[in-house]
């Protein structure tokens, strides 16, 4: 193969497969045939960026998006999205959304049998800062059920979207917290077999980003992929 | 440690599924168009069904696209060919499938883009689709069925043959700037999804 891969490809193993069996909605959703390996282009190269005037400080700060505050344990959410080498991926665009407290979705396929919150909608978007800094504040949002087998529950977690410099880097994840209970039994969070993985999925609880006597701060940083032959910098922060 | 020095590099974070609810979101950022109206180029509508295992239409998937302007210029910094982005292309749109499964965007006809070590590919589009039962987005492309230059696609000469049509965007009979792309997730004729 004359040309080199642009970008570095996840080495197997590393990211889940389209058929997981345990997650009843891949069975008809996942392709059946083998995906077919191309070559990077520019047009896998480039992706779409995003002006500083798209989002607002406002949109960071799920507690103040309507007139009062919402229920629930307030949190900060503070993390890093760079590369595989270290290196901060600056003015990229972080979009997430989540359950309320209750465990409810501002969705109307949601029918779970909890409480909506007027004053939560779950929705925010940021551009990480010049060090790869994205932050926002929220609530912790709660367990769910869902149909996938007898007595499912989804662990607690953060939807997360980011685009990163091209469109091959582009990422869908979730976010989860520490400790809880119900990750040993999701299909979800278990697609894939790493453990490390799977853990790092898991935010940290860290001091250091709470603001004493008003939130816990949790800690959430993001890999995506890197480019081939650029040197391996700043490790340290990988940790 | 691998040759290019792969086993030092920071491992990427797991994908997971965009789930059923990602409306709440990403529906801020929906948008059906690829360049603001009047922008330089051929005006094409691209529509299409998304379809299960079972051929029942999906109605919770999201579908986002990238393209070059009818030029072959990517509006983004890494594309150094010399010569400017047309103004008022972005490249970039976001939609939903509907409860039918289906979809409908409307753009720029993209024009021939540089491959790898020379060489041009065929004009074509960038398709991600995430839905609630993808662990991780599928990734694939539209091409245009009358297109000649599609016989030296790089990228296409990769699919086999039997396997094109799937790639294939399609004129309607009444309307030679609207194309007809459906995706199809299983079964006889599943669309070609690429590894990245």
């Amino acid at each position: 193969m004359a040309d080199r891969d642009v970008y570095h490809r996840n080495p197997l193993g590393t990211q889940p497969l389209y058929s997981h069996w345990p997650y009843n909605s891949t069975r008809k959703r996942a392709p059946t045939q083998p995906l077919i390996v191309q070559p990077h282009t520019l047009s896998e190269t480039t992706g779409p960026t995003f002006a500083p005037e798209l989002v607002t400080p406002r949109a960071a700060d799920l507690t103040r998006q309507r007139s009062g505050e919402p229920l629930g344990e307030r949190m900060i959410l503070e993390g890093r999205v760079m590369d595989d080498g270290g290196r901060p991926l600056r003015r990229t665009l972080v979009e997430v959304w989540q359950a309320n407290a209750a465990g409810r979705y501002l969705h109307d396929k949601d029918n779970h049998d909890a409480p909506l919150d007027p004053n939560f909608i779950g929705c925010g978007q940021t551009l990480t800062d010049d060090d790869g800094r994205y932050r926002f504040v929220t609530i912790r949002p709660g367990a769910y059920p869902w149909r996938n087998h007898y007595n499912a529950w989804r662990p607690s977690h953060i939807h997360f979207s980011l685009f990163g410099p091209a469109f091959l880097t582009r990422l869908v994840t979730q976010m989860y917290f520490p400790g809880d209970p119900l990750l040993s039994l999701d299909p979800i969070f278990n697609c894939v077999s790493d453990e490390h993985a799977r853990d790092r999925l898991i935010a940290e609880l860290d001091l250091s980003v709470s603001k004493p006597e008003w939130a816990l701060g949790y800690r959430f940083d993001i890999v995506l992929r890197g480019r081939n032959g650029t040197p391996m910098e700043n490790l340290a922060h990988g940790g | 440690m691998e040759a290019n020095g792969r086993a030092t590099a920071l491992p990427s974070t797991v994908s997971q599924t965009v789930g059923p609810y990602f409306h709440i979101g990403l529906s801020w950022m929906f948008s059906d168009r690829v360049a603001d109206a009047g922008v330089e180029g051929r005006p094409i509508a691209i529509q299409g069904r998304l379809l299960d295992g079972d051929r029942q239409p999906v109605p919770d998937a999201l579908i986002e696209v990238w393209q070059a302007d009818a030029n072959g210029k990517y509006a983004h910094p890494d594309d150094e060919q010399e010569r400017r982005v047309t103004p008022g292309f972005r490249g970039y749109a976001r939609v939903p499938t509907n409860d039918e499964g289906a979809f409908r965007f409307m753009t720029i006809k993209p024009g021939r883009v540089p491959a790898p070590g020379g060489g041009v590919q065929a004009p074509h589009i960038v398709v991600a689709i995430f839905m609630r039962g993808l662990l991780r987005h599928l990734t694939t492309r539209i091409y245009f069925a009358d297109e000649s230059t599609n016989n030296a696609d790089p990228v296409l000469q990769r699919v086999p043959a039997a396997r094109w049509g799937t790639l294939l965007a399609r004129s309607l009979p009444g309307d030679a700037d609207v194309f007809e792309w459906n995706i199809v997730l299983q079964g006889a004729d599943e669309t070609v999804f690429f590894d990245l």
